[in-house]
């Protein structure tokens, strides 16, 4: 049972106009076996708190903590934090030149497990997993995400997700850019890797059509760098019924808790 | 890779114009003078005691119309503003340009097949000069200045077994000059690996002539030690129906400029040339290679690669590639990639396309400079993988591409070696 904790997380970033803050206080706890949904409109941060996570040099922490077990996951290395469990299905997978996804694979499992896999068991297992997630078998000779389509580079994610068995999965609008067949192979990947029950899971979302095959424990609603409502599933099936139009700017607090009343009646 | 400029063009459609927009970077256009000029520098004996082309009053703007003597002064001494000498820093080329080359040239030593006859032949052989005639001053010194060549002959309809390896081993940095001809008779199938080792100021020619329905293989390997300097034209001729695979490789040496050419004669012939260099701090690696489809339906087909890193990493590529107006049918393509590791490295490529008619099968190029960059490292390293190791991932997967065109196995070992002690020796 392990514990992903972030605490009070304020992150900003250098643009050309000078630093610009985007999370503003985040706090998260996450333990093995749960599912976390977080929810809110563009522009709110997500991508920067999943990419903070995971390391991503261009986003600079200035206050807060992010801890793994206790371990201080703001002081790991990029590398060291997948190596301790940490795996972000990005929003936007990166074509990388030169390099083919059967020599990637294998390299980032011997990276994770510290040894190399059993070259025949690995080979059935990747053959395996590409099948369930429909991905042709001539990908493993293709390079990592190079001309993959939006949809093909997302399963490729949760393949690798299948693949490395990490402690936590953050996944990073996976099911967007994917069509009805294509989300529902996506989700039944994610409901694998977590039936194996020793992984949690921080679903990062602007849609809910996702929840209706991964179903999160816990939901947040994200606005403006910070967490504004904290719920179970029902503020999900809330949210796509109102949207975020009362979280936004212009619709103060009243509106809100008009809304809630609404909701409660 | 971001931060990439792609230019592809694949045209079948005739056109007018003998010159299509956007085909060259420099801008080079065909000079009305040179359009009528000969098909071929070379024409044979005729040609061989007189210069072509770059005449007074002659624009050396098009390839057709570039100087090419056996005689070194028909060239002018080099002043680096030379469009073919510009990017090349003359002061490092240790007097091949303007010395007497009278150093002791690399030793040769050759092991092959029983089949594929080894001869050192003196300066009046009849076969020096049947395919190549030096297009540039440092080349017309070193065919001034040879004492003997060796000539390396596969006789008509032999396949050979196996390589045939030629090392060739520098003697110091006396400045040097040396002379092979590969002959690839008839019907005949080889591969010929030229390997450069130790130190040497060499200004080298090769000759290689691929006889009608010949199958040649030349891979020149360019494994230096840091002082040498060498400047190499490897020149083909291509008969009727023959296949050439021309592979470069520039890993050591101070200053390496090689120029590969392949002149069609006849229809139905394919060259495929490649080449793969990687710069370290301070060297300077020029490949210019010129493609000349002077006759109809021949093909051709260029792809290098490069790899740079550390300060003042230098590596030039130029590609011109010349179709005449004879050449109907033609199908060609070219393309330069490279990857620049860290700062300070500079890659210069530069694809040049002259097309002289219209009624072609296809004519392209591309040319892309990309870094390896911050967001291919996130995304391995997010997967577990330590920055050196996903740093080799990619570079060793970038130049595998040209690495595998090799197909002699020890070779490609070697080289995939080299290549890993290049990434490490930076990591110090
Ligand atoms: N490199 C950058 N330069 C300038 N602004 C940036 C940069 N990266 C992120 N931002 C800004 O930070 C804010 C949060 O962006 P982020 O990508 O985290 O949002 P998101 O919630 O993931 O949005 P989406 O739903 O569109 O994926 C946005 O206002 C975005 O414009
Ligand atoms: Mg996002």
């Amino acid at each position: 049972m392990s514990t992903l904790e972030i605490k009070d997380l304020h992150v900003s970033i250098d643009t050309e106009q000078g630093t610009k803050e985007i999370l503003k206080g985040v706090s998260l706890t996450i333990k093995t076996g749960q599912t976390h949904a977080i929810m809110g409109p563009n522009g709110s941060g997500k991508s920067t708190l999943a990419s903070t996570i995971a390391g991503h040099p261009r986003y600079n922490v200035t206050s807060g903590t992010i801890t793994l077990d206790g371990e201080d996951v703001l002081a790991m290395s990029v590398d060291e934090r997948a190596r301790a469990g940490l795996f972000l299905a990005m929003q936007y997978p990166v074509e990388v030149p030169g390099v083919s996804m059967t020599n990637f694979l294998r390299t980032a499992k011997t990276a994770i497990d510290g040894e190399a896999p059993k070259l025949r068991t690995w080979t059935k297992d990747v053959k395996a997993a590409m099948a369930q997630l429909r991905i042709d078998a001539d990908f493993t000779q293709r390079n990592v995400n190079e001309g993959f389509s939006g949809g093909e580079k997302k399963r490729v994610e949760i393949l690798q997700l299948e693949l490395f068995k990490p402690k936590f999965a953050i996944l990073d609008e996976t099911d967007s850019g994917l069509d009805v067949d294509a989300l529902k192979v996506v989700s039944e990947g994610v409901n694998r890797a977590h039936a194996e029950g020793n992984m949690g899971t921080l679903l990062i979302t602007h849609y809910t059509r996702i929840l209706r095959y991964i179903k999160p424990e816990f939901v947040h609603v994200f606005v403006d760098g910070k967490v504004v409502e904290e719920g179970g599933p029902e503020l999900a099936d809330r949210l796509e019924e109102e949207g975020y139009d009362r979280y936004l700017p212009g619709a103060g607090a009243a509106t809100i808790a008009a809304a809630d009343a609404a909701a409660q009646a | 890779m971001t931060d990439i400029t792609t230019e592809k063009a694949r045209i079948g459609a005739p056109s007018a114009q003998p010159f299509i927009n956007g085909f060259t970077e420099e801008g080079e256009s065909l000079s009305p003078l040179n359009a009528a000029e000969s098909k071929s520098p070379l024409a044979g004996e005729a040609v061989k005691r007189h210069s072509h082309g770059g005449g007074v009053g002659v624009p050396d703007s098009s390839r057709a119309g570039r100087l090419t003597s056996y005689k070194l002064a028909d060239f002018k001494p080099l002043t680096g503003m030379e469009e073919d000498w510009r990017f090349t820093p003359l002061k490092r080329l240790r007097g091949l340009h303007a010395d007497v080359l009278n150093g002791a040239a690399p030793s040769v030593a050759v092991t092959g097949p029983d089949s594929v006859r080894v001869e050192t032949v003196g300066r009046d052989d009849a076969r020096i000069g049947s395919a190549a005639i030096p297009e540039d001053r440092v080349s017309a010194n070193a065919w001034e200045n040879f004492t003997e060549a060796t000539v390396i002959t596969v006789p008509a309809e032999v396949q050979a077994e196996g390589e045939v390896s030629v090392v060739l081993t520098g003697q110091g940095t006396g400045a040097s000059a040396q002379h092979v001809v590969i002959v690839a008779e008839k019907f005949s199938k080889a591969v010929v690996v030229l390997d450069h080792q130790g130190t040497a100021v060499v200004s080298e020619n090769i000759e290689i002539l691929v006889e009608d329905g010949a199958q040649l293989t030349v891979i020149s390997l360019q494994e230096w030690n840091d002082d040498a300097v060498h400047a190499s034209s490897q020149q083909a001729k291509l008969g009727r129906d023959a296949k050439f695979k021309h592979i470069v490789v520039s890993l050591g040496g101070d200053l390496v400029r090689v120029t590969p050419s392949t002149r069609f004669t006849a229809p139905g012939a394919e060259a495929e040339m490649f080449g793969l260099y990687f710069a370290d701090a301070g060297q300077h690696l020029e490949q210019r290679l010129f493609v000349d489809h002077a006759v109809a339906n021949c093909k051709s087909n260029v792809l290098y690669k490069g790899a740079l890193q550390g300060r003042n990493a230098h590596t030039v590529w130029v590609g011109d590639v010349l179709i005449r107006k004879e050449a109907e049918g033609t199908d060609t393509y070219e393309a330069n990639r490279n990857l620049v590791l860290t700062d300070g490295a500079r890659a210069d490529s530069v694809p040049n396309l002259e097309i002289e008619t219209g009624l072609i099968a296809g004519a392209g190029h591309a040319s892309a400079t990309g870094r390896f960059d911050d967001e291919h490292l996130f995304y391995l390293m997010a997967r577990g993988i330590p920055e050196k190791v996903a740093r080799r991932l990619v570079v060793r997967g970038f130049l595998n591409e040209i690495i595998q065109q090799i197909k002699v196995p020890a070779i490609e070992e070697r080289l995939t070696a080299a290549v890993e002690r290049e990434l490490a020796a930076t990591e110090n």
